[in-house]
């Protein structure tokens, strides 16, 4: 990457502060993630609940609960999020980096209509006066596909649906005009026939802007859909980090394979699902060796010992000690 | 069950402060029952040599204005301020929950003229009906505590409602149904047993509150009066009020305070809920470190 | 919102109007006639029982008299004094000014300090939390004639700061006056408000909206004025009225304690001087303070909460 890239973590280490155990104590979320986004670029991160692919995002935003240690560095632009003061944070949050949520119905403040939770950003952190600030939202109202937009703006959020309100998430977002945008599982909440739609508008629009994405999801699929690149995570750490493109035939983590593997497929007749053995675990249950030891098929002594690094193969980075042999395996099955 | 077994059981539902709180209350008791052998004199028994003693052996909380002891007082007021709160709660439940079950178990128009009369008793405050009462009757205990009384069924009766509400739409109670069991035996040995903790907490903090309002009144001469011992008379206590003594009026005044709060402490308990104030009737959420807003990160 | 209003207040009419006749009708409960009752130990001559008589329309079927008497009271015609022959109304109207603006003034000390206290403990748990929780769980058991008491003798007899009993002429030498029965009132109720505040705080900073409101970089005092303290309103509002309510009553009590001319005082001397018509009067006008404070709780909830905003019944 030759320019500055737009988001870049370096050993980026979470712990959160253990209520059970002694003061001191800290469970690990996040393990040594190591990420680069260039601008304009959509990267996905995919992982089961544990993986820490939230946290990731919280990190970016440095909205970690309370109790939480930081290490590594964060770099937006160049700059270090860690080392920003109250009012660099606030521009930061402003105007550098956007956040979709999960379950906007539980991110928009029900007491409050709408329209004033568009303008509530522009009018208070850019001084935009609330007749211009409203008819701003108007257009992006219209541009995420919301019709009569002004009677919206005095709307409760109550009366609109989980589709619409999501819309006007993004809308909120693209108001700000971010250079980088975090969606945390946008469509998880939403019913399947709505989630095609939105993810499209999401993606048009931020291809249209050239924005920066961060796209969290655990669904693979979505994730290749709408990205150049994916990063697949387990147990606060990344075990695969490919381009999209390849993914399907050049996978290699045992997970990522168990992960492609256990999709039902509509040509297929099978007996059962493939599904991976076990539950997903978290960093702070993992041991010192490799975290998917547990459940991996291919498992050996070193294993559970050593830890792997993350090590370029076949066009992409895995973390896993018996990657090459598991391929020629494949190759040879 | 053995005693030893249901001790132990006991103090694993109260918790560390409920135990403390129900051995409190249990010496009251023992002080309240016991005290005409417990008390070192007798409670009306005037020494104007001993006007205002301060604590020493002979008197251990000192003496008021008209030298009588303010321990054995206290001892013997624990029985007239005990007896009516206890009274109010019971006549209030005997006719609180048969009321709230019928009203639970008939529905529809039952319901709502039982739920409008308990909403209109409840608009008028205890004490303006203890006030109402002993003006037409007179002062004394018993208008107090029959006014009292009405006054409470509806805060009693309700959270019965509520809590038998509950129990009705479970499928347990259908199935009984079903059976061929009736109505009342179906309440009484199901229903009521379910919600028996709920109930009696509760009962436990309407003690507590129906103790500070007899008292209020005994203050106020309308209930208990001067010059039986009662610790809402002693409170009373105006020459010592004037002269500047205080420990006549502190003593039955922090008993006061210690028996309402042992009793809501209790009451929360058996019902369930950590302790809180009645008012306090949110669902609660179970506690995650609060995120970036307090403390220095942000 | 105007059928919400339009229902709330056909509610409120309808509590008032039932609690009015219990108020009317309990001078037929007592033993006695009822011209036995309101004249109580005194002596009347013939000419005062027959005109009482005559005034209480004994010769009217009880739904007619109660009409006759609720009318009056509609016209502000509250009866008259058996002690002191002049109208109640005369009677009531100063005192009634008194115990206002005592029962606001407990209500501003319980405001302050109630929802200060709540939302530092909100705002920094750990060890500020625990002690205020403490404080709090003790001064909500401590009644007002206790209180009473107690500061009139601590500040009043030891130290002077305020008078005993009474209060002073003007409206610096009103409030002198009525400090301590306020604080006597407001301590019990300050521990009510500080853990519903706290608790309703609590609950609203760690709602994810809050988060949102972060993350698109508004300041702290923003994010805590418009997402924080105006969500968490709605309980607090619903504390305050009811605790006002209480306040009404209270005034019984601690008026008594401090010999302040409201209509607590009113109430209970009449009681001690057999003055029915007084204690009836005063009786009703507690009850409707009560029942409106109840009520307006329900409106201004709503107002805050649009989701409230249908006629079903609040808890």
């Amino acid at each position: 990457m030759t320019a500055t890239p737009l988001l870049e973590l370096s050993g980026v280490t979470v712990h959160l502060a253990d209520r059970a155990g002694a003061t001191g104590a800290r469970k690990p979320v996040l393990d040594g993630i190591d990420l680069a986004l260039a601008p304009g670029e959509a990267l996905g991160l995919v992982g089961e609940s544990g993986s820490g692919k939230s946290m990731t995002v919280r990190a970016v935003t440095r909205l970690l609960p309370g109790g939480a240690e930081l290490d590594g560095s964060i770099r937006f632009d160049g700059q270090d999020v860690g080392a920003m003061d109250a009012g660099a944070l606030r521009a930061y949050r402003d105007n550098g980096v956007g956040m979709i949520f999960q379950d906007p119905r539980a991110h928009i403040n029900p007491t409050r209509r709408i329209g004033a939770f568009l303008i509530e950003a522009l009018v208070r952190n850019r001084g935009v006066g609330r007749r211009e600030a409203e008819a701003r939202a108007v257009t992006v109202l219209t541009e995420v596909g919301i019709d009569d937009p002004a009677r919206r703006l005095r709307q409760y959020p109550h009366e609109l649906s989980g589709g619409m309100l999501q819309r006007v998430m993004i809308a909120s977002v693209l108001l700000a005009e971010p250079r980088l945008i975090l969606a945390d599982e946008p469509t998880t909440a939403l019913d399947v026939t709505i989630q095609a739609e939105v993810v499209g508008i999401l993606d048009r629009l931020r291809r249209e802007r050239g924005l920066g994405m961060v796209f969290i999801t655990h669904d693979l699929d979505l994730a290749l859909a709408v990205c150049g690149r994916v990063a697949v995570m387990y147990a606060g750490r990344i075990v695969e980090l490919r381009e999209a493109e390849e993914l399907h035939q050049r996978a290699s983590h045992p997970y990522t394979l168990g992960l492609l593997g256990s999709r039902p497929s509509i040509d297929e007749r099978a007996e059962r699902l493939k599904a991976i053995p076990g539950r997903p675990v978290s960093a702070f249950e993992s041991g010192p060796g490799c975290a998917f030891a547990d459940r991996c098929a291919h498992v050996q002594p070193v294993c559970r010992e050593v830890r792997p690094e993350l090590e370029p193969f076949q066009g992409g980075l895995v973390r896993c000690h018996r990657v090459a042999e598991i391929a020629l395996q494949e190759v040879q099955a | 069950m053995k005693p030893l077994q249901l001790l132990r059981r006991a103090r694993a539902a109260l918790g560390p402060s409920g135990t403390c709180a129900a051995v409190f209350m249990i010496v009251v008791l023992v002080a309240a029952v016991a005290a005409p052998l417990l008390a070192p004199y007798n409670p009306n028994a005037e020494a104007l040599l001993d006007s205002f003693a301060p604590p020493s052996a002979s008197h251990l909380l000192g003496a008021d204005g008209i030298g009588r002891d303010i321990l054995s007082r206290l001892m013997f007021g624990a029985r007239t301020s005990l007896l009516g709160p206890a009274l109010v709660v019971s006549i209030a439940l005997l006719v609180g929950i048969p009321m709230a079950l019928a009203a639970c178990w008939y529905g529809g128009f039952v319901d709502s003229v039982i739920a409008r009369v308990f909403d209109i008793v409840y608009a008028m405050p205890g004490l303006l009906l203890a006030v109402l009462a002993v003006s037409l009757f007179g002062p004394g205990l018993v208008p107090a505590v029959a006014a009292l009384s009405i006054a409470y069924i509806p805060f009693l009766a309700r959270i019965v409602l509520a809590a038998a509400r509950q129990q009705r739409v479970s499928p347990y109670v259908d199935a009984l149904s079903v059976q061929g069991f009736g109505a009342v035996r179906i309440t009484v040995r199901h229903i009521l047993r379910n919600i028996a903790p709920v109930v009696l907490g509760q009962a436990a903090i309407a003690f507590g509150y129906a103790l500070l309002d007899l008292a209020a009144l005994s203050y106020l001469g309308l209930a208990v009066q001067a010059p039986t011992a009662d610790w809402g008379v002693m409170v009373s206590d105006e020459t010592a009020l004037q002269q500047g003594y205080w420990l006549p009026i502190l003593a039955p005044g922090v008993l006061i305070v210690l028996c309402v709060l042992s009793l809501t402490v209790i009451g929360a308990r058996i019902s369930g809920e950590r302790p809180q104030p009645y008012l306090l009737r949110r669902a609660r959420k179970s506690a995650v470190a609060a995120p970036a807003l307090t403390g220095a990160a942000s | 919102m105007g059928r919400l209003v339009l229902h709330r207040l056909g509610g409120l009419l309808t509590t008032l109007m039932l609690s009015s006749v219990v108020i009317f009708g309990s001078l037929y409960l007592a033993p006695g006639s009822p011209e036995d009752v309101l004249f109580g130990s005194r002596q009347p001559t013939a000419a005062a029982r027959a005109a009482v008589a005559h005034r209480l329309h004994l010769d009217q079927p009880l739904p007619v008299r109660y009409w006759d008497w609720l009318v009056g009271v509609l016209h502000g015609d509250l009866g008259t004094s058996m002690v002191t022959g002049q109208s109640v109304a005369d009677r009531v109207g100063g005192h009634l000014g008194t115990s206002l603006l005592l029962v606001t003034l407990s209500m501003v000390i319980v405001i302050v300090i109630g929802t200060g206290l709540g939302a530092v403990s909100a705002m920094r748990p750990g060890a500020v939390d625990a002690t205020a929780n403490a404080v709090t769980s003790v001064s909500v058991t401590v009644p007002s004639f206790v209180a009473a008491s107690l500061l009139i003798s601590v500040f009043a007899v030891h130290l002077g700061w305020f008078p005993e009993s009474g209060v002073g002429s003007g409206l610096g030498g009103e409030l002198h006056g009525l400090f301590l029965p306020a604080v006597a009132m407001a301590i019990m109720n300050c521990g009510f408000l500080a853990r519903i505040s706290r608790n309703a705080l609590r609950e609203e900073l760690q709602k994810e909206h809050v988060q949102t409101a972060l993350v698109r970089g508004l300041p702290r005092w923003a994010v805590l004025r418009d997402h924080v303290f105006r969500n968490a309103l709605p309980p607090i509002i619903t504390a305050v009225a009811l605790l006002t309510s209480g306040t009404f009553a209270s005034t019984l009590i601690v008026e008594t304690a401090f010999a302040v001319p409201g209509i607590g005082q009113l109430t209970i001397s009449s009681v001690g001087q057999k003055d029915f018509p007084v204690v009836q009067a005063v009786s009703l006008l507690l009850v409707a303070a009560f029942v409106i404070c109840n009520a307006a709780s329900d409106l201004i909830q709503a107002l805050i909460d649009p989701r409230l905003r249908t006629t079903r019944r609040t808890a």
